[in-house]
């Protein structure tokens, strides 16, 4: 019999701040209207913080919530600061573009804090339903969000686009979690890994099942071929949203992917391997290509991420501690560079327009030398050019793919991100060696320049704070491979 | 016997509803039809015995949903010959990729494996009727085993509550709104004027 003292909220207790925070800011918001904006941003920004902090102190915790559907241990807790800290980048970046393109409603970064709440609890998801749920409450303030400019055109475009292909994936995702079920009667993850434990040979319908559940999940971290929506999305959406897209949401999918794979679903490793496989190849693949010819920055920064996916699934197709190690040191490498690029595009501003093609950088090292040397670094960092950041990302994942025995995807890893390093470099190109027709203006909007200065500099120091982060990584993803 | 009877009679009206949603020419008559296979679908459910979902299946949906939908059809005034556009053209697409994911599922049907146990295993299996009501057994399921999942359905609702208000309130200016203290506030003196008016001169 469940009672309700039973059910253990302890190790929900900063989800539950974090819920409650939102629905003050919310109303909180609904008085000062509008004019509240900045403080209703400040607050989030503390919300997140506080948050970490009471995450922190559970950090040594390993328990089940709410009967076995809420986990929390410390690859929980790793992935959920990272992910708090990036939204709370995200909506510091956000503030005076959000003023400049006469967004600035109060709702957006109460929108931020639920999807971000919703990323959380994707980490903690120890249930199939408790993984849906929490994916559409990560999902639809995205959808939301990129629909927030409403009077473009673009804008609303990338709205629909992604709310109409999220429902679709969620579709996907459901119908695999629904014969899951079926084969196993049971949701739960660890219940499941039991059922699995105890067949010799996989059934078709289980099968079938993982990769419903498998596609429902590539669409959220935009892996190919579930990545059709990515380029439009990023492109419509305003650039301080697009920032957040392309850093948070994906951290928190990977983390998710990571728990129901090696969770999960461990005991069949060899199935889901082929299928992370492919996808993994073939977004390297997808992503170094097709990002050549883009014009738009967004667009291209779309495409970069969908290879850095292919980069991040590489690792977890190795199914190994090394692995998911390497997967989440490149998620975390990758969210500061985004974060790095995406400060820099929302500084692009030319007589109080934003702009947002690639050439308006052109000559930018002649008039503004400090921005055209942070985004060289952060876009060599991208590159995987030692000894920035980047490089460790790419180092440890190929050398984990290596060790798991995949030597193509090792190979075709590498080709792509030397075919990627091509569009990396003929953006430094433009900065630094064409001329500028109409120069950029310096906008004062001091959290961006802070957020791209730091990442930039993060990006060159990174090789010396590389192993305390390394050691706390491999701890967490011991702990979570252990139980 | 009368019973399997009942079911087919339910079943089949049923799916003959739902393609008539998706077939009908009028909008307006497609959401009749899915309030029709509303009605079916909670008969299904109290030959189930799940009478509590039967009635808010009634009452929700057919009550609720279905009405809002025929308010959205009328207000939006969809053509008859518009929705129908490229029906030709993507029928035969859609259909190849309908036959080829039932194929696929007949095959996993047809090799469908259980895991031991796994009918034991099934969450939450029908309480006996006399011992616990079937609602309140379903209360238990959602509001105590269940909270979690209740909650985040909520803060899912807030949101799309949020969402909707964000992208479709907008403040106009010029727009004439009751204000009930500003009338209680008006006096006598702000609102009439008395003059005193000589014949055949007019006021200023």
């Amino acid at each position: 019999m469940v009672t309700f003292e039973s059910l253990n909220f302890s190790p929900a207790i900063p989800e539950i701040f974090l819920a409650v925070m939102g629905m003050i800011l919310l109303i909180f918001g609904v008085f000062r209207g509008d004019k509240g904006f900045r403080l209703v941003c400040w607050f989030t920004v503390f919300s997140f913080a506080l948050a970490a902090v009471l995450l922190l102190h559970l950090a040594d915790i390993s328990s089940l919530a709410f009967g076995g559907m809420f986990v929390t241990e410390s690859f929980a807790v790793v992935m959920k600061v990272i992910v708090l800290t990036g939204a709370s980048i995200a909506v510091l970046m956000s503030m005076q573009y959000a003023q400049r393109e006469k967004i600035a409603r109060f709702e957006y970064p109460v929108l931020m804090l639920f999807s971000t709440l919703g990323m959380m609890l994707m980490l903690s998801a120890n249930d199939l339903m408790a993984l849906y749920l929490a994916i559409e409450l990560q999902s639809l303030p995205l959808y939301v969000l990129a629909a927030l400019n409403r009077d473009n055109l673009k804008s609303s475009e990338a709205g629909v686009k992604y709310f109409t292909l999220g429902a679709l994936s969620s579709g996907l995702l459901l119908y695999g979690c629904s014969m899951v079920y079926g084969f196993s009667g049971t949701t739960n993850f660890n219940d499941i890994a039991i059922a699995l434990s105890a067949m010799e040979t996989p059934s078709a319908g289980l099968v079938t099942g993982l990769v419903f559940i498998l596609a429902g999940l590539a669409f959220k971290v935009s892996a190919v071929p579930f990545h059709m929506w990515t380029p439009d999305v990023y492109e419509g959406a305003p650039s301080s949203v697009t920032a957040f897209f392309a850093m948070v949401p994906k951290v928190a999918a990977m983390g998710l992917l990571v728990r129901v794979t090696m969770g999960a679903f461990g005991g069949i490793a060899e199935q889901w391997q082929q299928v992370l496989w492919l996808m993994a190849a073939a977004s390297a693949l997808l992503g170094a290509f097709a990002a050549l010819r883009q014009t738009n920055i967004k667009r291209l920064m779309a495409y970069s991420s969908i290879g850095h996916m292919g980069y991040a699934l590489i690792g977890l197709t190795a199914a190994s501690i090394d692995g998911v190690r390497g997967l989440m040191l490149y998620m975390t490498i990758y969210m500061f560079m985004s974060a790095g690029v995406f400060a820099v595009i929302l500084l692009m501003v030319r007589k109080g327009q934003q702009v947002e093609e690639i050439d308006d950088l052109a000559g930018l090292a002649k008039y503004n030398p400090v921005m055209a040397v942070c985004l060289a670094v952060l876009l060599f960092s991208m590159a995987g050019i030692p000894p920035l950041a980047g490089f460790f990302g790419k180092l440890f994942v190929f050398q984990a793919a290596i060790s798991g025995g995949f030597y193509w995807l090792a190979i075709i890893g590498v080709l792509s991100s030397v075919v990627a390093a091509y569009y990396y470099l003929r953006i430094i190109r433009i900065m630094y060696f064409d001329t500028a027709e109409n120069e950029l203006d310096r906008v004062e909007d001091t959290p961006s320049l802070f957020m791209m200065r730091g990442t930039a500099f993060l990006a060159v120091i990174f090789a010396l704070i590389i192993w305390p982060l390394f050691h706390v990584l491999h701890e967490a993803v011991e702990r979570l491979l252990a139980i | 016997m009368v019973e399997a009877l009942i079911f087919y009679m339910f079943a089949f009206v049923l799916i003959a509803s739902a393609v008539m949603v998706v077939v009908s020419r009028n909008p307006v008559h497609s959401v009749l039809f899915l309030v029709m296979a509303f009605f079916n679908t909670a008969g299904l459910f109290v030959l189930l015995g799940a009478e509590f979902i039967a009635m808010m299946l009634v009452i929700v949906y057919v009550g609720a949903v279905a009405v809002l939908f025929l308010f959205v059809v009328m207000m939006l005034e969809i053509g008859k010959v518009s929705m129908k556009e490229g029906m030709v053209t993507y029928l035969p697409v859609g259909l190849f990729v309908g036959l080829v994911l039932l194929a696929e599922l007949v095959f996993v049907y047809l090799g469908w494996e259980m895991a031991e146990g796994a009918a034991d295993r099934r969450l939450f299996p029908t309480p006996d009727a006399s011992e616990v009501a079937n609602t309140h057994a379903l209360g238990q399921i959602i509001y105590t085993h269940n909270v979690y999942l209740f909650q985040i359905s909520g803060l899912i609702l807030l949101v799309a509550m949020i969402g909707a208000i964000v992208l479709s309130l907008r403040t106009r200016p010029g727009v004439r709104k009751q204000d009930i203290a500003d009338q209680l506030d008006r006096r006598r003196e702000d609102a009439v004027e008395l003059h005193k008016v000589e014949s055949g001169a007019g006021i200023k």
